[in-house]
C-alpha cells in the first residue's frame, strides 16, 4: 500500500528511528513483494536510464512540428556569461531541464518523472548535483527513493495527470518531488523533506495544462525549467529554517481541489490558455499543413 | 502506483498516452493476432486523431505491432522498419461512439491468414485498456495475466473455466462475462494473479462448446531491461 499521507512517513521515519529513504524502500518492497536488492536495482537502472537521456541530447535536433529544440544548447552556452543573473550553477540546472523537455519532445527515450511532459525537472536538479560530485550514485538512488514517495503521495491524494489536475499537477508534483530529494542531499530531516515538497507545490498550485496544438512542446519545456528552480529555491528556504504554514498534506489537498475546479479547457485538451491564443491557433493552422 | 509508475516507466517521449500507450496497444494487438501481421488498417479517435501525428502516435502504434517496447529508440523509425518487414498498413481519423479520448481501431491480419478487429484505448501514465476485440466488449488492461474464452452461451462453461484454474492454483483477479444473445455467443474474460500454465490452455481448447480461447501475458514482459 502507498502512504496516504506525508505526516504518515514522517511519523513512520520518526517511530522506526529511520530515514526517509528506508521507509519508502521497504514499502515498496512489502507493495511489490520484491527483494531489497531487486528494488534497488531497478531504481540504478533507472537512474542509469536519466544519465544516459542526459548525456546524449542532440543540441541540433528539433520536433516533428519544428515548434522545439536546440534552446538546451543555448542555455549552455550562455552559462558562461558571467553576467548571468542566476549564476553558472543555475543556468546548469535550466540547461538540463531544457534539454530533456527537449529530448522528450523529439522522441528521445527519457524517464517520466512522474510524466513525459515534466520528466526533466528531477534529473535537472540531480545530474549537475552528481556532476559537481556533491553526492555519489547511491546517494543519488536515495534521494530517487525520497522523491518517489513523495510523488507516490501526491498521486494517491490528488493526481499526477495533466488530464486531472492541470499542469500543477505534472510539473507541480515533478518540483515537489525535486525539492524532496534536494533536501534530503542537503542534509534536511523528515519534516525539512515533506516542507520543501509543500513549499515548491504551493508556488506552482493553479498551474494549468494548456499546450498549443495539443503537443507537449509548449509551453511545457520550459515549465520544466520553473519546475527545477523552483525546487532548488524550496529546498533551500527550508535548509534556511523556514517552513510551510500550511501542512504539506494539506497543500495537496488543496492542489486536488484546485484541479478539480479547474475548467476542462485547462486541462491538457489544448483549448484554453496559451493554446486559444491567436498565436497557438496560427500555428495550429501551419501545422495542419505540414504534419 | 508503485513508485516506478512515479519514477517511469522509461520510455520514448513525447507522451506517455500518446507515445508509450500507443506502443502498447500495438504490442498487445499483436499479441491478440497471435501471428505476425502483415497488414494493419488503424483507425485515430478523438484526441489520437486531433494530436496522434505531433504525438507520433501513428509511429507508435506500428512500432508495437512489430514488437517493439515503449522504450525502444527505433520507434521514430518504424515506419521504415514495416516496411522492411513487409508489414503494410494505412492510417484514418475516424468518430467512435461513446469512446475515451485516446482511442484507436485496429483491423489486422497475420501472415497464415488470421484476422482480428481491436478497439483500445490508452487512460493516462502509459496504461491501456482493451474494450472491444472483434466487436465484442471486453475491457480488459492486459497489465494481469489474461484469459479470453469465447464459448456458446450454455450453463457450464463458466465452471469448466473456474475449475481448471483452481485445480491449477491460479487465483482469479476479476472475471466478466458477456453475451450477444441467450444462447448465442459468449465470451468470458478472466484476468488472474498468476500465469495460466499452457498445457491448462490447450485443454481448454478442445472443449466442446469452446469456440476460441486466447490467453496474453505481458507481465513477464513489463520489466525487461535492456
Amino acid at each position: 500500500m502507498a502512504f496516504e499521507s506525508l505526516q504518515q512517513i514522517v511519523d513512520l521515519c520518526d517511530k522506526e528511528q529511520n530515514s526517509v529513504y528506508e521507509i519508502v524502500l521497504e514499502n515498496d518492497c512489502d507493495e511489490r513483494k520484491v527483494t531489497r536488492e531487486d528494488s534497488l536495482l531497478q531504481m540504478e537502472a533507472t537512474w542509469d536510464a536519466i544519465l544516459l537521456a542526459s548525456s546524449t541530447y542532440e543540441e541540433k535536433l528539433v520536433s516533428a512540428s519544428g515548434l522545439v529544440g536546440t534552446d538546451g544548447a543555448k542555455m549552455e552556452r550562455y552559462m558562461k556569461n558571467e553576467n548571468s543573473l542566476c549564476g553558472s550553477y543555475m543556468n546548469l540546472v535550466m540547461a538540463h531541464a531544457l534539454q530533456m523537455g527537449e529530448s522528450n519532445a523529439c522522441m528521445k527515450r527519457i524517464v517520466a518523472a512522474p510524466t513525459a511532459g515534466s520528466c526533466g525537472v528531477l534529473p535537472a536538479v540531480l545530474v549537475p548535483y552528481f556532476m559537481h560530485k556533491k553526492a555519489d550514485t547511491p546517494k543519488i538512488i536515495e534521494a530517487m527513493y525520497v522523491s518517489a514517495g513523495i510523488g507516490q503521495v501526491i498521486a494517491s491524494r490528488a493526481s499526477i495527470s495533466g488530464a486531472e489536475g492541470g499542469c500543477q499537477a505534472e510539473i507541480g508534483s515533478a518540483s515537489a518531488m525535486a525539492a524532496s530529494a534536494m533536501t534530503y542531499l542537503q542534509g534536511g530531516d523528515p519534516e525539512q523533506i515533506i516542507h520543501a515538497a509543500a513549499i515548491s507545490l504551493k508556488s506552482l498550485l493553479g498551474l494549468v495544462c494548456d499546450p498549443v496544438a495539443g503537443l507537449v512542446e509548449i509551453p511545457c519545456v520550459k515549465r520544466n525549467v520553473i519546475g527545477a528552480v523552483n525546487a532548488m529555491s524550496a529546498t533551500d528556504m527550508v535548509m534556511a529554517g523556514i517552513k510551510s504554514r500550511i501542512p504539506p498534506d494539506q497543500v495537496i489537498d488543496a492542489m486536488k481541489e484546485v484541479g478539480d475546479k479547474m475548467d476542462v479547457s485547462l486541462r491538457e485538451t489544448g483549448k484554453g490558455g496559451l493554446a486559444a491564443t491567436s498565436e497557438a491557433v496560427k500555428i495550429c493552422q501551419l501545422l495542419q499543413k505540414k504534419l | 502506483m508503485n513508485i516506478f509508475d512515479i519514477l517511469g516507466p522509461v520510455m520514448v517521449g513525447p507522451s506517455s498516452s500518446h507515445t508509450a500507450g500507443a506502443v502498447k496497444i500495438g504490442l498487445v494487438a499483436a499479441e491478440l493476432l497471435k501471428d505476425r501481421p502483415v497488414e494493419a488498417h488503424i483507425y485515430l479517435h478523438g484526441s489520437f486523431a486531433s494530436t496522434g501525428i505531433g504525438h507520433g502516435t501513428d509511429r507508435a502504434i506500428i512500432a508495437g505491432l512489430l514488437g517493439l517496447y515503449p522504450d525502444d529508440i527505433r520507434i521514430p523509425k518504424s515506419f521504415e522498419i514495416a516496411k522492411k518487414e513487409h508489414l503494410s498498413f494505412s492510417f484514418e481519423n475516424t468518430t467512435i461512439k461513446d469512446a475515451h479520448p485516446n482511442t484507436a481501431l485496429l483491423c489486422l491480419k497475420g501472415e497464415s491468414g488470421r484476422e482480428i478487429e481491436i478497439q483500445a484505448s490508452s487512460i493516462g501514465g502509459g496504461r491501456i485498456m482493451i474494450n472491444k476485440l472483434d466487436g465484442i466488449d471486453v475491457n480488459f488492461t492486459s497489465e494481469k495475466p489474461t484469459l479470453i474464452v469465447h464459448n456458446i452461451d450454455q450453463p457450464g462453461h463458466v465452471a469448466e473455466v473456474t475449475s481448471m484454474l483452481s485445480h491449477k492454483s491460479v487465483n482469479i483477479a476479476t472475471m466478466q462475462l458477456y453475451r450477444d444473445k441467450r444462447g448465442g455467443y459468449a465470451v468470458m474474460v478472466v484476468e488472474t494473479d498468476q500465469s495460466i500454465p499452457m498445457e491448462a490452455i490447450h485443454w481448454l481448447e478442445h472443449l466442446e462448446g469452446i469456440i476460441k480461447v486466447t490467453y496474453i501475458n505481458t507481465e513477464d514482459k513489463e520489466i525487461r531491461q535492456d
